[in-house]
């Protein structure tokens, strides 16, 4: 039995009260009781940001998820940050949480539960701070400091805070630090008794829900937790100032995580009461029983209705469906019961694509035909890793490593990584970029099983799959990076094959890419929002869909370009002081991959934050130790800081909620994830930086449009998905039957916008254009771009298939009959018509102007929608016809020669090649007219003459003799196989060959052969057969 | 292969009607029976006796590949040095004394080595020695392909025995085999259009630079057996597992990683257990299927 107070909270300070909490820990250990809260506390604990997790020994199994894998690092990396920031912060002696907080930082003092069994802790000693539990069962704890503690350390009060309330705050006097350093000891030796536990083994895996009923401990109704009742709550007055203040704080955006805040709202709403009686401590118990537990809860909740009611379907249903709130608040029950009808999900699948490289891509042969194999033996490791590398023991390197670098280094031996690099970027999208529920893998498509079951179906019974074969532990809302499902092979591969080549091209690609993706136009530039009736639900759900594709495509590309840039950096510890300092202005001197600084300026500047800051926060979440602490990456930072505190929910003018919504989110998460410099989030901001976000140059932007929506969000912060578990394992009384993760599945469009068309035109006309578009729906320009692109592109190929291949064939007829006359000189001839032919090429520009206007004006006309006015209908015509013509053009001009000397240089080479051979090649190449096509095989023919001829060589018995008439029909059925070309195909020499052989052994005649082939003669075989005879 | 002398008309579908998919356990028991078997055409009439219920195009498929593993585990023996000076030295003074006897033949049926090969080793000792030197592969093919090259007119009489009589090895064999292979590919197209599915072949996608191409690519995939299908892969023999792993590698496993999952027919038979990469995009047949599934049309209907 682990540490058994219940819900975490957020607060950093632990404030027990002694004879409680003592009593509490007896009881616990005597009876095993409510395993639920234990488990699910522990769970919490273990994944919660690293400043409520600490070194809590079931915190390394969750950790090493991330990409630093390390806990105890963490921990001291954290500790080093932290302090610093005390130091500042201590003006305020005032505050009793932080000082506190300094008692739970030492682990040695203080060890994380399941540390005994935990080697790796135990030997680093790691002054993280322990998670600050807080519950109804610890009835004395100080509630002040239980929610409102991490605002309350800020340096400066907040001025939001209403004076009263802080007065209340800060009159709640400390207990003294060493009081609460005795009772955190008692504690600890208490545990230290208990590392017999199974659940310190086994941290992840929830307790059973059977042991629940064995013990007769079920949650609801616990004989041992009163039923929490309205009427049962004191200090009303108190708790309602307090939710209030709360609220604020939430609101404002004055806590690190909101979503931290709303998971500990929903703890305690699920607490489980212990009725204990209240001793007579001095401190005030405001959340000292359940009673007050839920009523505080209930009413934070329906003040932060808003931001609740945009949490999925599921977990309002479970919200709405809790007795408590509908016991507490019958409104906020009613409110969640409309608030869930709203909410729709969509499933669809991610299509398979196939890539070419071909040849024309490559330096050399020999580096196609490595790569060739080079891929093979990719996918060769990908199939291996599915397979096996969730078998207990298996081992990336072990199993795979050698055989990694072999291929990287054959890579480098033939200088194409940079198509290994694309190819591996590309495969990580196509595996990667769908949603990873946190802890499951193979995430492969079932295009066969979607086909037989039709999407809805198949949705289903994912979820079904999901929840059979999903540990369903919670994580709590802040667990810490992680590579799910396949993004782990590609991060294995990596790390294995540590090859810097490949890590550079691959960095080269994934910036690229990225800074693509930043870029993309969702909508015209110029679209706004407001035209309610011209961007009608088809388009808006098709932007959506594209932002989303776009959107995760970045977060993944970005996330993994962290983890490559910064990888040389990571080290499992964080540096001492010196290191530190010497590595900062080491690392200082050097440019950083990427300039997130002005990426993140210039998306605040044009509003495009939406795209920009998810993708930027996954991108720092993969900082080394010291990355934050680099004077380029705090300001990053501090800049992330400054969006989130003005990201308030709810208040962002035209911003939508849900676009807020996902990057407090993000953000809140980033703040709470182990590498975020707790320092940051309470240094005063810098003034120039504010300034500087509120230089917004652009009207519209993306942050305007409403983008996300609840599956986009969900899909990036998998963690929202906790608040539901804790609710079903509060229904279920056991973490271990929460009510299943329903895994969705992000639909992904293609990518359809080619590279912009050309902008060399005249600047009026450019002018016109953009004006023209302006009052225009955006889905018009989309459309026109993309015809011109495709009708551009069409035009070129179909050039290169009809144009290109007459002038060569002209050319070889020329040549041919050229030949003909006597002394030619053929390189003389090959350069003539070859300038010929280039000449000729130029009559390309005038056939693509015509492709074009015939083509495009039709294809634009058919894709806008039938009720386009005729004249917007005729500019629109009449701008792809030019945006295509001038594609087409601009590239033919560019390359219609090259191409023109290529196909002929092949095409003499081949002319040379046959001319000698020619008149006889071109002799018999169709079938007699009379021919069916039913003849015999050619290879029973040929078994049957070589059973002939086995015969007649001998050795063989006696009965194994053939008439002649048997002979005369083989050589009859000869001759209709040789008959129809379509049945002798290629290797007719082999038939002439065998036929040989027949009339070497004696056993036919030439005489033979002119009688019984009389069509023989027809198709003009027999020189031939007698140019062998 | 007597039999088809006489029922001439046989064509390579009438091969269906018979079973071609075996389980494991019952090749093993071919496998066995085959070890003691020699290339000649008695021994495959033994073969069809002792298992008439397969078509004799599937055992002969089974055990030429036996037969070549056989020959590749045992290819050092027979090639070491002093062993082929010894053939050549007892082929020689045999035929001093009977040289109307099948002589190369019998020496292979006695040492077990294919007596095509046999032959290839026995001609390039003759011609070392008249050369005193090594002969280049191009003479040597020459000679077995038409063994009336060789200048010795007794050995080109046993050589021809021996390629003539070898239904593994030789020239005469890699014709047919050739010829069944393009045959066999043929017959896919011709269902294909049959079906009315369009397709790009080998040739085609070769052109376009395509790096590793199957024999048949749908324009359109299709769904056989629930199972999508972007790629054919013909096979003119019968699917052992070390046949069908060694393709796996080579060619199946590439054609996956580039046009998705494909259809793999054995036209042969093969070993019903190696029917298992299905949710890999790897499915077997013997046939061509009848149960086409096309996008939007439902059920394909041939025209026949």
């Amino acid at each position: 039995q682990t540490l058994t107070h219940g819900p975490t909270t957020p607060a950093k300070t632990p404030s027990t009260s002694r004879s409680v909490r003592t009593q509490d820990f007896s009881d616990r250990r005597g009876n095993k009781s409510t395993p639920i809260q234990t488990s699910r506390s522990a769970k919490a604990q273990q994944h919660r940001g690293r400043r409520r997790s600490g070194g809590f020994g079931g915190c390394a199994s969750g950790r090493q998820t991330g990409p630093r894998g390390a806990v105890s690092e963490e921990g001291v990396r954290w500790d080093g940050g932290g302090r610093r920031s005390r130091g500042v912060g201590r003006i305020e002696p005032v505050s009793p949480p932080t000082q506190v907080q300094l008692n739970f930082n030492n682990l040695e003092d203080f060890p994380p539960v399941g540390a005994a069994q935990s080697p790796p802790v135990a030997t680093k000693p790691s002054r993280r701070i322990n998670p600050t539990p807080v519950s109804a069962e610890r009835p004395n704890s100080k509630p002040k400091s239980c929610f409102i503690s991490t605002p309350l350390s800020l340096p400066a009060s907040p001025p939001a805070l209403p004076e009263s309330a802080g007065a209340k705050l800060t009159a709640g006097s400390p207990h003294s630090l060493q009081e609460e350093r005795e009772l955190l000891r008692k504690e600890r030796s208490k545990l230290a008794q208990q590392t017999s536990s199974p659940l310190k083994t086994t941290p992840v895996i929830c307790t059973p829900t059977k042991t629940v009923h064995r013990q007769g401990s079920k949650v609801t109704p616990d004989p041992q937790s009163p039923c929490p009742d309205p009427n049962k709550v004191t200090q009303k007055s108190e708790l309602d100032l307090l939710a209030e203040l709360y609220c604020t704080c939430i609101s404002e955006n004055l806590v690190p995580c909101v979503f931290l805040e709303l998971f500990f709202v929903l703890q305690l709403l699920t607490s489980h009461g212990v009725s204990v009686s209240e001793s007579g401590e001095e401190a005030i118990t405001y959340l000292g029983n359940v009673h007050n537990c839920v009523y505080f809860s209930v009413r934070v909740l329906e003040n932060q209705f808003e931001l609740v009611s945009h949490l999925d379907k599921c977990t309002l249903r479970l919200l709405s469906e809790n007795e408590r709130v509908g016991t507490f608040s019958s409104s906020l029950k009613d409110h969640l019961a409309q608030a869930q009808e709203n909410c729709t999900a969509k499933v669809s699948i991610i299509p398979f694509q196939p890539a070419t490289d071909n040849r024309s891509n490559f330096s050399s042969d020999r580096a196609f035909h490595t790569f060739k194999k080079q891929r093979d033996v990719f996918y060769g490791f990908l199939r291996e890793w599915e397979d096996s590398h969730k078998e207990p023991g298996w081992d990336f390197e072990a199993a795979l490593g050698s055989r990694v670098r072999m291929m990287v280094s054959q890579l480098t031996a033939a200088g194409s990584h940079s198509h290994f690099a694309r190819l591996f970027q590309k495969q990580l999208i196509q595996m990667c970029k769908g949603p990873c529920v946190l802890g499951s893998s193979s995430d492969a498509p079932d295009a066969d099983l979607l086909g037989m079951l039709g999407a809805d179906s198949l949705g289903r019974l994912k979820r079904l799959q999901q929840r059979l074969v999903q540990p369903q532990g919670l994580i709590g809302p802040c667990p810490p990076p992680s590579f799910p499902g396949h993004q782990e092979f590609f991060k294995c591969f990596l790390q294995t094959a540590s090859c810097c080549q490949l890590n550079q091209h691959l960095k080269d690609g994934l910036c690229q890419q990225l800074l693509k993706l930043d870029e993309v136009s969702i909508l015209g530039p110029d679209a706004s929002p407001a035209r309610g009736e011209e961007t009608g639900d088809g388009d808006m759900e098709q932007q959506v869909r594209r932002f989303s594709s776009v959107l995760l495509t970045a977060r993944l590309l970005a996330k993994f370009l962290g983890f490559i840039s910064f990888l040389p950096y990571q080290t499992s510890e964080l540096p001492s002081r010196d290191i530190q300092d010497t590595a900062i202005t080491l690392r200082s001197k050097s440019s950083p991959v990427l300039d997130v600084c002005a990426v993140l300026r210039s998306s605040v500047h044009r509003r495009r934050t939406i795209l920009t800051v998810p993708w930027i926060v996954e991108f720092l979440s993969m900082l080394d130790h010291i990355g934050p602490l680099l004077p380029f990456y705090r300001t990053a930072l501090c800049l992330l800081l400054q969006i989130y505190k003005r990201m308030l929910l709810g208040r962002g003018g035209e911003l939508c909620y849900m676009n807020q919504l996902l990057m407090v989110a993000v953000l809140g998460w980033l703040f709470q994830i182990p590498i975020f410099p707790e320092d940051l989030f309470f240094s005063t901001d810098p003034k120039e930086e504010v300034k500087e976000l509120e230089n917004i140059t652009s009207s519209q932007g993306l942050d305007t449009l409403p983008l996300v929506d609840q599956q986009l969000l969900y899909t990036c912060c998998p963690y929202l998905g906790e608040f539901r578990k804790l609710l079903a394992a509060f229904v279920a009384g056991s973490t271990s039957k929460s009510g299943g993760l329903i895994r969705k599945i992000t639909p992904t469009s293609a990518e359809l916008r080619g590279p912009s068309t050309s902008r060399s035109q005249q600047k009026l006309q450019v002018d016109l254009e953009q004006a023209f578009f302006h009052n225009q729906p955006p889905s018009l320009r989309r459309t026109v771009e993309f015809v011109a692109e495709r009708v551009g592109s069409n035009c070129v190929k179909h050039i290169k298939a009809t144009l290109v291949l007459e002038l060569v064939k002209g050319g070889e007829k020329t040549l041919r009959d050229s030949l003909g006359l006597e002394g030619v000189n053929t390189a003389k001839l090959n350069d003539s018509i070859c300038a010929q032919l280039c000449d000729a090429g130029m009559q390309a520009l005038e056939t693509a102007t015509r492709f074009c206007s015939e083509n495009a004006p039709g294809a634009v006309r058919v894709l806008l929608p039938l009720e386009t006015s005729p004249s917007v209908l005729t500019t629109a015509e009449s701008i792809t016809t030019r945006l295509a013509t001038e594609k087409a053009c601009s590239w033919l001009s560019a390359n219609i020669t090259t191409l023109l000397k290529r196909e002929w240089k092949s095409a003499f080479g081949r002319v040379m090649k046959s001319v000698p051979s020619s008149v006889r090649l071109s002799a018999g190449s169709s079938c007699v007219s009379d021919c069916t096509h039913k003849v015999p095989l050619g290879s029973e023919v040929m078994i049957e003459i070589k059973e002939v001829l086995s015969v007649a060589v001998g050795p063989r018995s006696e009965e194994e003799a053939y008439t002649v008439h048997q002979i005369e029909s083989l050589l009859d059925r000869v001759g209709q196989t040789l008959g129809c070309r379509k049945v002798i195909g290629t290797p007719s020499t082999d038939y002439l060959f065998l036929i040989r052989q027949l009339i070497e052994r004696g056993l036919l005649g030439e005489e033979e052969v002119g009688t019984n082939w009389p069509k023989l003669s027809a198709l003009s075989w027999p020189e031939v057969i007698a140019s062998y005879i | 292969m007597m039999d088809s002398v006489s029922s001439s008309s046989a064509t390579v579908a009438d091969k269906s009607v018979k079973r071609m998919q075996i389980c494991r356990a019952e090749y093993r028991v071919i496998g066995r029976f085959v070890e003691q078997l020699r290339p000649t055409r008695q021994c495959m009439k033994t073969l069809q006796t002792q298992f008439p219920h397969l078509p004799p195009s599937t055992l002969l498929s089974i055990f030429s590949q036996e037969y070549q593993k056989r020959m590749k585990r045992s290819m050092a023996r027979h090639h070491a040095p002093d062993v082929i000076k010894e053939y050549y030295q007892r082929y020689r003074s045999e035929a001093k004394t009977r040289p109307a006897a099948p002589l190369l033949l019998e020496l292979a049926n006695q040492v077990d080595l294919s007596p095509a090969l046999l032959a290839r080793l026995i001609v390039e000792c003759f011609l070392e020695e008249r050369q005193a030197s090594v002969a280049s592969r191009h003479v040597l093919n020459n000679m077995l392909r038409e063994p009336y090259l060789i200048p010795d007119l007794l050995l080109a009489k046993h050589v021809e025995q021996c390629t003539v009589n070898d239904c593994c090895y030789g020239p005469l064999v890699d014709c047919i085999k050739h010829a069944i292979g393009l045959e066999h590919e043929d017959l896919l197209r011709d269902k294909l259009r049959e079906t009315n599915l369009s397709f790009l072949d080998e040739n085609q996608l070769r052109a376009k630079g395509y790096d590793k191409t199957p024999d048949i690519i749908l324009e359109v995939p299709i769904a056989v057996d629930g199972h999508i299908v972007h790629w054919i892969e013909s096979k003119a023999s019968f699917g052992d597992d070390h046949s069908h792993h060694t393709y796996l590698n080579e060619q199946f496993w590439s054609y996956c990683n580039r046009f998705g999952p494909g259809l793999v027919i054995y036209w042969y038979g093969f070993v019903s257990e190696l029917d298992c990469q299905r949710d890999r995009g790897i499915l077997l047949r013997d046939g061509f299927p009848s149960d086409i599934v096309t996008l939007c049309q439902g059920p394909a209907r041939g025209r026949v």
